[in-house]
């Protein structure tokens, strides 16, 4: 079998799955409970907490756990539209985000927001010169992803945050869940505001995510009850998450050569793909560049994805259409019809995506199945 | 791929300009106060360079040197701005900046004074003040500023100059081996480097002012000890953490510090059964007083320090303070005594202790607390009231039972999970 759907979610880790099940058993009690058994598992929760902190190169009281990516997204938008909405009810973002900024845009709009949907240009990147033009004096919020979960664009999030450093009081919220753990994003360094991640898509486990949220940054909580992580988000820790988390970064640090090795493949996988298959367009920054390389956004237009992700299961590889969220509808990606992709082009798509354990091997083993499947297929729906 | 910054980022950039980080090679130290101590330099410097050596641990390429009577960390390839938020840190430096090293040509010095203009945000003025250590350099120091500083208004736009308030200042210093450009001083804490003025004992309860005494005391070189007092289960885990989480937070200025937790119940508990309510803080205090006296002697501390402020609370006033202390000899350091709340939570925010302090975790001094107690309480009255308890007893059992917590600058992570 192999897995290359590493941006949906990755294989949790054996050793954080040792940490996790030596947590259950061991450190059990409630790390909100006044007893010693409470303060043991709140101070394993404070030690994740610093690994996750250091990673973002930020103060650990910056860090609140959440139950994942989606939580983090949703939070930290409707938290500071709550927050803010006496200033201004205006927001930004871009076409390309995940459904999880997308449609609590589409939820605030309902609510009578303004929402600016940013275009992007062939290769899905927004420009920080259309950023700064969309600002006006009721923008509270500009929300823009790091690393697109369908293609792999990256964002020029230093730049955007550079050009937001002239509105102090305007907030930037980064999604950086397909990047963190990746490739480095710091806060602070790139002048940003907030910043969700979730613990799954790094051999990490599910259900569990954080959202950075810079000192001094008020927003109003999802959840209350408890007053758990400073009262933004009650509930009961998840502490056999959090710590799986915490190992799970540091599981990543000790591989070096992760987007190296990964570009290096996805060089290779092309040159051989675009060599041996017609017609087939690669989504994304073509130059390889601005590109998180280990994802690969590929169209086969004539095929549908469904039928190209089934065919490639039928030969032991696992790959995505469009995003796992949006998968199961059979409409054309957002995303790609933002980037300018026909109807045909943006409805032939598929995500290989590699993950910390993806092997060499695995990807020419993709290339060689797609180059077998892909011509049968073109010809049972006659493309060619 | 976690070590090198951010290799996207040069790729996507257009402009290309905005992106260029400079490059630092060394950071010049400054530290003022310490060459007024005459013949006791050496050994102060050599303390600041062994704290700085410390403080800069993770950082395995960095050296510490001295020349022309100047302290620089040579940075050798570590990255300025991690390394500079550690000097802020450290008791001793007056002030530092990083500087950029370059052959002693003129076009090299031109060419570094000029990225430190375009790398500097948010000014619009500048000045240049060049000096010529090496006099065999053909152009003399006036001349260097005219032609550095032109160099500079023909390279960057806009800026001006203005030789009387300066946004930048750009230094030069012309030396035979190298030349050194550097921009303005980046204020260290000043102070004195920790350890230069012996050892102290710090009574660190779980508040506000407190910790803020100790750092106060860091500051004029004191090596730190702490001491909390501990009523389990009339205080609870929660406020022990609080306290080691606290002390840990003044490793970061204080290095390595050694926290004594001391068994308060039974003591707590007797005073409250033979003492007149109104006398319970007093006393509790004095109580306090003696253990700690007797800890810094075991550990051969040579003061006490407290987070008094004159006035604050009933056994703050001068009468408390008189009868309290009367039963020490040892002085007792209050760096606060003369602040205001306000003043005192400043600093705590500054110092990071704040938020820690303000967790809502009872201590000692809060459970027993009585309706009205006594402020202008009588150390005859108290004498009197102490006869009522075991006194020897109690302190010995408390100095023997006391457990020793010690902490350093690293984080200790009790978990080797990750």
């Amino acid at each position: 079998m192999i897995y290359l759907d590493n941006s949906a979610t990755t294989k949790t880790h054996p050793d954080v799955i040792s940490v996790m099940t030596d947590v259950m058993n061991n450190i059990y009690g409630n790390p909100s409970s006044l007893h010693g058994l409470g303060v043991k598992a709140e101070r394993l929760v404070e030690q994740a907490r610093r690994v996750i902190a250091k990673k973002l190169d930020c103060h650990p009281s910056e860090i609140l756990f959440t139950s994942g990516g989606t939580e983090a997204n949703n939070l930290a938008i409707k938290g500071v539209a709550d927050q803010l909405q006496s200033r201004g009810r205006h927001l930004i973002t871009t076409s390309v985000e995940h459904p999880s900024v997308f449609e609590v845009m589409k939820q605030l709009e309902e609510k009578g927001w303004k929402v600016t949907y940013l275009p992007v240009d062939s290769w899905g990147r927004v420009s920080p010169d259309a950023v700064e033009k969309a600002l006006t004096d009721e923008t509270v919020l500009v929300s823009i992803m790091h690393v697109n979960n369908e293609v792999g664009t990256i964002q020029p999030i230093h730049e955007i945050g550079q050009r937001l450093a002239k509105y102090p009081k305007i907030l930037f919220h980064v999604d950086a869940v397909q990047s963190f753990a990746k490739i480095p994003l710091k806060p602070k360094q790139a002048g940003i505001d907030l910043l969700s991640v979730s613990a799954h898509k790094f051999h990490g486990p599910k259900g569990i995510g954080a959202l950075y949220i810079r000192k001094n940054v008020e927003i109003t909580p999802l959840l209350v009850g408890g007053g758990q992580e400073r009262g933004f988000r009650s509930g009961t820790h998840h502490v056999p998450g959090i710590a799986g988390m915490a190992k799970a970064v540091v599981l990543t640090e000790q591989q070096t050569n992760f987007l190296a090795r990964c570009q290096e493949w996805k060089e290779s996988f092309l040159d051989h793909i675009t060599s041996k298959l017609q017609p087939v367009l690669v989504n994304g920054d073509v130059t390889g560049e601005g590109t998180a390389p280990y994802i690969i956004s590929l169209s086969f237009p004539g095929l549908k994805s469904e039928v190209l992700v089934h065919a490639l299961e039928e030969e032991g590889v696992f790959v995505s259409s469009k995003s796992a969220c949006s998968s199961k509808l059979e409409t054309p990606s957002r995303v790609l019809k933002a980037m300018g992709r026909t109807d045909q082009e943006a409805l032939s798509s598929i995500r290989i995506s590699m993950g910390y354990d993806t092997t060499k091997e695995e990807i020419e083993q993709c290339a060689e199945a797609l180059i077998r499947v892909v011509p049968k297929l073109q010809q049972v729906v006659k493309v060619r | 791929m976690c070590g090198s910054a951010d290799p996207c980022r040069s790729k996507i950039t257009t402009s290309g300009e905005g992106a260029v980080k400079m490059e630092f090679h060394l950071i010049l130290l400054r530290y003022g106060e310490l060459s007024l101590k005459g013949k006791n330099k050496a050994e102060f410097e050599g303390r600041l360079i062994r704290n700085i050596q410390q403080k800069l641990k993770e950082f395995p390429n960095v050296r510490i040197t001295k020349e022309h009577g100047r302290m620089f960390v040579e940075l050798n390839g570590e990255p300025s701005a991690p390394v500079m938020d550690k000097l802020k840190e450290v008791f001793g430096l007056v002030g530092f900046s990083p500087a950029i090293r370059v052959e002693s040509k003129l076009e090299s010095i031109q060419k570094a004074a000029l990225q430190l203009v375009k790398n500097t945000n948010g000014i619009q003025t500048f000045k240049v003040n060049s000096k010529r250590a090496n006099k065999q350099f053909p152009i003399p120091s006036l001349e260097l500023n005219h032609r550095i500083g032109g160099y500079i208004l023909a390279n960057a736009q806009p800026i001006q100059v203005d030789v009387h308030h300066p946004d930048l200042t750009v230094h030069v210093e012309v030396r035979s081996k190298a030349s050194y450009v550097y921009g303005n001083d980046i204020p260290g804490l000043g102070g004195l480097p920790v350890g230069s003025s012996g050892r102290v004992m710090l009574l660190l309860s779980g508040g506000i002012d407190s910790p803020v005494a100790g750092y106060l005391a860091l500051k004029r070189g004191v090596e730190l000890q702490a001491i909390h007092f501990h009523s389990y289960p009339f205080t609870s885990e929660r406020a022990k953490q609080k306290v080691i989480d606290l002390a840990r937070i003044l490793t970061r200025f204080g290095g390595n510090i050694r926290l004594h937790v001391v068994p308060f119940t039974e003591i707590q508990t007797e005073i409250n059964k033979h003492c007149y309510e109104s006398y319970t803080i007093t006393i509790m205090r004095r109580m306090m007083l003696r253990i700690a006296e007797a800890l810094a002697k075991k550990n051969q501390a040579l003061a006490l320090v407290t987070g008094e402020s004159l006035g604050q609370v009933a056994s703050q006033t001068l009468e408390s303070m008189q009868t309290i202390n009367a039963v020490t000899h040892m002085p007792i350091l209050r760096p606060v005594i003369s602040m205001d709340k306000q003043e005192i939570m400043t600093i705590a925010k500054q110092i990071g202790t704040y938020e820690t302090s303000i967790l809502p975790y009872e201590d000692c001094c809060t459970i027993f607390l009585p309706k009205a107690p006594k402020t202008k309480p009588d150390q005859e009255v108290a004498e009197k009231l102490e006869a009522r308890l075991d006194l020897e007893r109690l302190i010995q059992e408390a100095v023997e039972g006391t457990e020793v917590i010690e902490l350093s600058a690293e984080e200790t992570d009790e978990f080797s999970y990750f």
